[in-house]
């Protein structure tokens, strides 16, 4: 084929380019709670990484001699029934929280988007196999069921990894699912079957970038929500087992001592709500930053 | 090429696609859409086929049939003399690098998170056409400075484009495999009129140099279709009524629904508009759910009688390939 020699002049002209990745960041930035949700959660993933250089005092052995200070110079938020350091233990419970969020919500993830990916792509039969299971996993509260797991699997961090995994698998797969259906008839999507694409690369060099937006800010949130599950069973006694650091078990054992060291249950209630709160500042910030139709107005 | 039978590219032999209607829990068949119910025809090589009708017509699908991206119903398609209609999903994507397929919306048939020049490539990776990142980038350049966009847009995402611009970058992505033949589904139908002549152009041109390239040209507009056609199909609810060379059809047309169509292309000269005749058809299209009984076209029909409800008339050539499915004439 010959070059063409007819191009026409206004087409060499390129308009000034946009670069996407600077507008992401000054849009995401924007908010100041924004940038107060990000500066509490990298403190938080700082302190959950190195716990074991930062914290003062043994967080599993404490000093009876101690037990149940308020907050004071030696113990910045006092000390529990066993004399243990509650400022210890908070930052220990920083690294369960973080831990059980990230690794839950990895895990529900990656399972739920595949799920939502194959029935929104393929249909039919797969997609009624599949999407009735998630509807029975979604029949009851998530925290039910969660528990129900947790109960039958006994405590433990792993158990409760498990637990709260199977009980968000539906709704990645369900959000996964729609946005599946939608771009699947784009004609970009024609055009690749079109030109002989598999529907494995279609699949996952296609469709799946396509939805990374509004899964990326359901991620988000659901780490804040996956935390407070986590809090929820600890409180209940069938999360993470004695002597693990716990938020949701220091709030259960504080509890009993409310009138004489409030610290004990404030503390790592205040770290729950403020973990929870950042994450959903993060994903309101995070979908403001990746919604196309904001664009321009932000 | 095949050198066994004449040089038809693409030989469609009454070709149907019938889309099922399901009702209730069970998804229990009530009812079919003869979206296509039995069209034929043939393209030869390095030549334009126009396939013009209204909205509903069909024209669409039967492209999409060519393509192999709904399985037919029934009939045969014959591409480079094997039916592809028999084709599994693996072997369909084997031919798919003879051939391409354009589209109508220029927003929507890119995707977002591409950039251009990885939108062009990809059928080249997609078929193992290159070899190495050099040859890759080299022949994505070539394949933009032949639709005429600058090299230097290649990474840029589709969002950063003009219209005509991003229906360029379709363009280029079609030739990428240096196909055989190319399905134009209203390439030109979602762009501004100065856009539309560019890119019909650059059809030309494409075709001029090539010497082998077909098109399956699919528009409702008629002058395009006549500048750009050898020969032109006519569609009317899932059936071809007319077919003959694209300077036959607008001199001497034949089929009732032809002349409707052609006399609503406004003349640009008010004293011969003036005069114009006006063929204003009654009636909408019916259903292709639930199609009239005989020809489909009759009960619109300003020349109908009442034998035209009773059968369907096959399609007969009158001399020199002009082929008409009327009894009235």
């Amino acid at each position: 084929m010959t070059e063409r020699n007819t191009t026409v002049d206004e087409f060499q002209e390129a308009p000034p380019r946009i670069n996407e990745w600077r507008r992401f960041w000054r849009v995401f930035l924007q908010r100041k709670i924004v940038i107060f949700g990000l500066v509490v959660l990298f403190l938080l993933v700082f302190s959950a990484i190195f716990a074991d250089l930062i914290v003062p005092y043994d967080p599993y052995i404490g000093v009876m001699a101690d037990s149940l200070e308020s907050p004071n110079s030696t113990y910045w938020l006092g000390t529990d029934i066993q004399g243990r350091d509650t400022l210890s233990r908070l930052i220990f419970g920083t690294r369960t929280a973080l831990m059980v969020g990230f690794i839950t919500v990895g895990i529900a993830g990656i399972a739920g988007v595949t799920l939502g990916l194959m029935a929104g792509y393929f249909g039919g039969i797969i997609s009624m196999v599949i999407m009735r299971i998630m509807d029975a996993l979604m029949c009851f509260p998530m925290l039910i069921l969660a528990m129900l797991f947790a109960a039958v699997l006994g405590g433990g961090i792993q158990n409760v990894i498990i637990a709260l995994s199977i009980a968000t698998v539906p709704g990645y797969a369900r959000v996964m699912n729609g946005l599946t259906m939608s771009i699947r008839e784009n004609d970009y999507i024609m055009a690749e079957r079109a030109m002989g694409s598999s529907n494995a690369r279609i699949m996952l060099s296609h469709i799946l970038p396509n939805s990374l937006p509004p899964m990326i800010v359901l991620v988000t949130l659901q780490l804040g929500m996956i935390i407070m599950s986590e809090a929820a069973l600890s409180f209940l006694g069938i999360g993470i087992k004695p002597p693990g650091a716990a938020w949701g078990a220091m709030v259960a054992d504080g509890y009993r001592y409310l009138t004489y060291t409030p610290a004990l249950s404030f503390a790592p209630g205040i770290a729950i709500m403020l973990v929870v709160f950042a994450f959903n500042m993060v994903g309101d910030g995070l979908r403001d930053a990746l919604d196309p139709r904001l664009r321009g107005i932000l | 090429m095949n050198s066994k039978s004449n040089d038809a590219i693409l030989d469609i032999q009454d070709l149907k696609m019938y889309f099922p209607v399901t009702r209730g829990l069970l998804r229990r068949k009530v009812a079919d859409v003869k979206a296509v119910d039995g069209v034929t025809f043939k393209l030869k090589q390095d030549e334009t086929l126009g396939l013009v009708g209204e909205s509903g017509c069909g024209k669409t699908t039967v492209g999409r049939c060519v393509l192999g991206l709904y399985k037919p119903t029934g009939g045969k398609i014959f591409f480079e003399d094997e039916d592809i209609a028999t084709f599994s999903e693996k072997k369909l994507r084997e031919i798919r690098s003879k051939m391409a397929l354009i589209f109508q919306d220029p927003y929507s048939s890119l995707d977002p998170r591409q950039s251009a020049g990885s939108i062009v490539g990809e059928p080249l990776k997609i078929h193992h056409l290159v070899l190495s990142k050099g040859e890759y980038r080299d022949k994505v350049d070539q394949l933009f400075s032949i639709v005429g966009l600058d090299s230097s847009m290649t990474d840029r995402f589709p969002h950063e484009f003009s219209g005509g611009q991003r229906q360029r970058i379709g363009v280029a992505r079609a030739l990428a495999c240096d196909p055989d033949l190319i399905v134009c589904d209203e390439p030109i139908s979602a762009l501004d009129v100065s856009i539309q002549a560019q890119i019909i152009n650059l059809l030309e041109e494409l075709q001029g140099s090539s010497k082998k390239l077909s098109y399956l040209f699919i528009a409702h507009d008629l002058s395009v279709v006549k500048h750009i056609s050898d020969r032109v199909a006519v569609m009317y609810l899932g059936r071809i009524v007319e077919i003959c060379s694209s300077k036959e059809l607008y001199d001497n047309p034949l089929h009732p629904y032809t002349r409707a169509l052609l006399s609503a292309i406004p003349i640009p000269d008010p004293f011969v508009e003036e005069t114009r005749e006006r063929i204003i058809l009654k009636g909408e299209v019916p259903s292709p759910l639930n199609p009239p009984p005989g020809c489909s076209f009759h009960p619109r029909c300003f020349m109908a009688i009442p034998e035209c409800s009773q059968a369907l008339p096959p399609l007969r050539d009158i001399g020199d390939g002009h082929e008409v499915a009327c009894i009235r004439v």
